[in-house]
């Protein structure tokens, strides 16, 4: 472990430094070439003109810690999910591989089409809230708090599961009326700065905001590693910052709301790989 | 939006107490239209802008911040001069005075309202504003009268 961490740390001042020196706008030295890099929307009214991921709009050092499994931070959560995923926990006295048995097969492409539909609950679900429904309902054990180590590395380890599988999610009958709610949330203006999640990543993606390159806001690589923080973020939480940034009252993470924009967010990204655990600076 | 939320039966998650924000007026500023563009012609304080002081509330992030949008070659100093907006330099020949003051004030009478600039002295129309700015502009009538001395100087 410990060739790895300092190699990390290598990195992370590489990393710092890259950022620093990519931020000066046009002027300044070159930017991410995002360009070109992107896959081609599903059809012509796509809100994109190619659907791109976070990736690419990184720097150079950011995105080599990403390609590299050993080096990447993110692999301990991965690590942690896989020890927890057979861990039996609450009165059922039951893990995750007591039903789900290996994650390599059973796991395969369940992340990729999160949100999904639950028709008991008459709602969609996420990863982390379809988590905490088997943990509460078939191994009887407390629902992991959002945010928690546990929650969040188990959210990783499932959808490393279907890393490099494309991003697709339904949108269709009872999830019609989300999908609705979530885009227009993405263009409702929040705040004492009155912008909206389009104003920031549908019409100014490719541009500085000072020291931010902006990005699409795609969701495909989440849970991500983000390098200033040191840890794992869950994309409620990514949500959160942005709306709080803009002088903003966040909703709550794993509610209807941030469900809904979640679903829309799947859908912006689609046929984008899942990426999880993807590195931000 | 509360209709759209009933319509799809998500009612409980659209009305949240937040979305309401009542605050009180802003103290008032004559707008005129003039060729057909929004201006605000006197100043909003009887102190004149100073153009220094505006240069401090353009950088700082708390404030104007609005390097973050956009280059302004005099502060070249600073670090991080961000192109959502167009450059700044040379503002000051294309626009008039009252029309840079109707800009920061609300850009969206000048731009429309698909702008992403955000109105620097309003209170009005927002949503979900955190507790602690709800009523409050984003700049005080003082720093808008600053920030318009400092643009007006950007030949
Ligand atoms: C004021 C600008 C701004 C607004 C408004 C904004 N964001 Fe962001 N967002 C950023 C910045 C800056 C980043 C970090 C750099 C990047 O990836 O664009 C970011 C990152 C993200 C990411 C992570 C992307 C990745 O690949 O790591 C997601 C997802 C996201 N935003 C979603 C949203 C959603 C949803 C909303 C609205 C609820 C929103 N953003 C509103 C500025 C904004
Ligand atoms: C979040 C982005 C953003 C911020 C912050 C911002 N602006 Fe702008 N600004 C814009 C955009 C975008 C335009 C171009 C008009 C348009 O297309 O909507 C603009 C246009 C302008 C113009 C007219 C420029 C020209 O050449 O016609 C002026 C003057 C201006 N802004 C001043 C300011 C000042 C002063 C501040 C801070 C107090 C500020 N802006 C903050 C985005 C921003």
């Amino acid at each position: 472990m410990s060739p790895r961490l300092a190699l990390c740390a290598i990195v992370l001042l590489a990393i710092v430094g890259g950022a620093v020196a990519i931020a000066w706008g046009r002027s300044g030295p070159e930017r991410p070439h995002w360009e070109g890099h992107g896959i081609k929307p599903p059809d012509k009214d796509f809100p994109l003109p190619e659907i791109v991921s976070g990736y690419w709009f990184r720097t150079k050092e950011t995105q080599a810690i990403q390609d590299d499994d050993f080096n990447n931070p993110g692999f301990f959560a991965v690590e942690q999910g896989e020890e927890l995923w057979s861990k039996p926990d609450g009165a059922a006295g039951k893990s995750c591989a007591s039903c789900h048995q290996d994650a390599a097969t059973s796991m395969k492409g369940v992340g990729a089409a999160m949100p999904k539909w639950r028709e008991a609950l008459h709602k969609p679900v996420n990863l982390e809230q379809q988590i905490n429904i088997c943990r509460t309902e078939r191994m009887q054990a407390e629902p992991w708090k959002f945010g928690s180590a546990e929650l969040t590395a188990m959210t990783t380890y499932v959808r490393f599961q279907s890393r490099g599988m494309p991003v697709r999610v339904r949108i269709d009958g009872p999830m019609a009326p989300w999908f609705e709610r979530g885009k227009q949330l993405y263009h409702t203006r929040n705040g004492q700065l009155d912008l909206a999640c389009a104003s920031c990543h549908e019409k100014n993606y490719g541009r500085n905001l000072r020291a931010d390159f902006l990005s699409q806001g795609q969701s495909n690589g989440f849970p991500v590693y983000r390098l200033r923080d040191q840890r794992l973020v869950p994309l409620h939480e990514r949500m959160e910052g942005c709306i709080f940034d803009v002088r903003g009252i966040p909703y709550a993470p794993l509610s209807d709301e941030f469900l809904a924009l979640e679903l829309y967010l799947a859908w912006r990204g689609t046929g984008l790989p899942v990426e999880t655990p993807a590195v931000r600076n | 939006m509360k209709a759209l939320g009933c319509v799809v039966g998500l009612a409980a998650a659209v009305v949240s107490p937040a979305a309401s924000q009542a605050a009180p007026p802003l103290p008032p500023f004559s707008v005129v239209v003039k060729d057909g563009v929004a201006t605000i012609p006197a100043p909003l304080t009887s102190e004149p802008g100073d153009p220094k002081a505006g240069a401090t509330v353009v950088v700082d992030r708390q404030l104007g911040n609005c390097l973050s949008c956009h280059e302004i070659d005099v502060l070249r100093g600073e670090e991080f001069h961000g192109d959502v907006g167009p450059p700044l330099n040379g503002v000051a020949k294309r626009w008039d005075t009252a029309t840079l003051r109707m800009i920061v004030v609300n850009p969206k009478k000048v731009f429309g309202e698909d702008t992403v600039m955000p109105a620097f002295y309003r209170v009005d129309g927002l949503n979900r504003v955190r507790p602690e700015f709800v009523g409050k502009p984003i700049l005080t009538a003082q720093q808008v009268e600053d920030v318009v001395a400092f643009l007006a100087a950007l030949k």
